[in-house]
């Protein structure tokens, strides 16, 4: 039995629709932002797939993927002190009742 | 032919990243929403230490499930009782993301299907073509100005993350 690529980039695309399922369905900031967090860890593991498999002899996925990953650290970050900031204003994270853009 | 022990190792990854990335978006506890992100999260960093990976599974570790998933924690019980259950889905919502992430899943997974070159070669292969990535390499090419050196996003991530450190400071002050 081989492990082919193909045997990586299914659980990737699973994650994927997960993430895409729960950024349509919740209604909580911060569960947006976990299913963000899966969606960007879909492309990460598929960067680093795609180098292993298709481009042994080189590193640039895996470079790409330290990058996705830094850059995903600032994203949370900021969102999450914007999340804090609206928990502040209306005293709760429902998206349903963010209707202002400023207080 | 790859080893038992890799095949082993790539089911538990799988079954754990599927099952737990599902968890994570259909629980209606928000803290055990993280907790099942947090396991994807270690799925993945298993996963590339099988693909040879070491420093970006230890930098997936250390970033994401020690730094990001802190963040997580602190926000949600800033922001939540501990017992909160998030309301039921309304159905006209449900529909939408079934949809949606069906129909993303069925045409990604027709092309790979569709794709010939997954047909290629086992993991075991690659890693002898590819070889062990040593720190030193990963040093050359953040810190060089050549083809396929890195210095420049290398300077601008840092620049990015102390605006990232500014912002938040600016966003999340009180007043």
């Amino acid at each position: 039995m081989d492990l082919s690529m193909l045997w990586y980039l299914v659980p990737s695309v699973i994650m994927l629709a997960c993430g895409i399922y729960g950024f349509v369905t919740r209604k909580n900031l911060i569960a947006i932002l976990v299913s963000l967090e899966l969606m960007l860890n879909s492309a990460d593991l598929n960067f680093v797939v795609f180098n292993r498999y298709l481009f042994p002899g080189s590193m640039e996925g895996m470079v790409f993927s330290l990058f996705a990953i830094g850059i995903a650290a600032a994203e949370t970050a900021i969102a999450i002190a914007i999340i804090i900031n609206i928990y502040r204003a209306i005293g709760n994270t429902d998206i349903t009742e963010i209707k202002k853009m400023k207080f | 032919m790859d080893s038992v022990g890799n095949i082993i190792v790539y089911f538990i990854i799988a079954i754990a990243m599927i099952f737990f990335s599902f968890k994570a978006v259909t629980t209606r506890k928000i803290l055990r929403a993280a907790t099942y992100l947090l396991f994807v999260l270690l799925a993945v960093a298993v996963a590339y230490f099988q693909l040879g990976y070491q420093f970006l599974g230890a930098v997936q570790i250390a970033v994401y499930a020690g730094g990001i998933m802190v963040l997580f924690v602190f926000a949600i019980l800033l922001t939540h009782k501990p017992n909160d259950k998030s309301g039921l889905i309304d159905s006209h919502r449900r529909t939408w993301g079934i949809v949606l992430s069906g129909a993303s899943a069925v045409v990604l997974i027709f092309a790979l299907f569709y794709m010939p070159l997954l047909h290629g070669a086992s993991l075991m292969e690659c890693m002898q073509a590819g070889g062990e990535i040593t720190m030193q390499q990963i040093g050359e090419a953040f810190t060089g100005s050549d083809r396929f050196q890195y210095l420049l996003p290398f300077e601008a991530i840092s620049v990015l993350l102390l605006a990232c450190i500014i912002g938040g400071v600016t966003i999340a002050r009180k007043g």
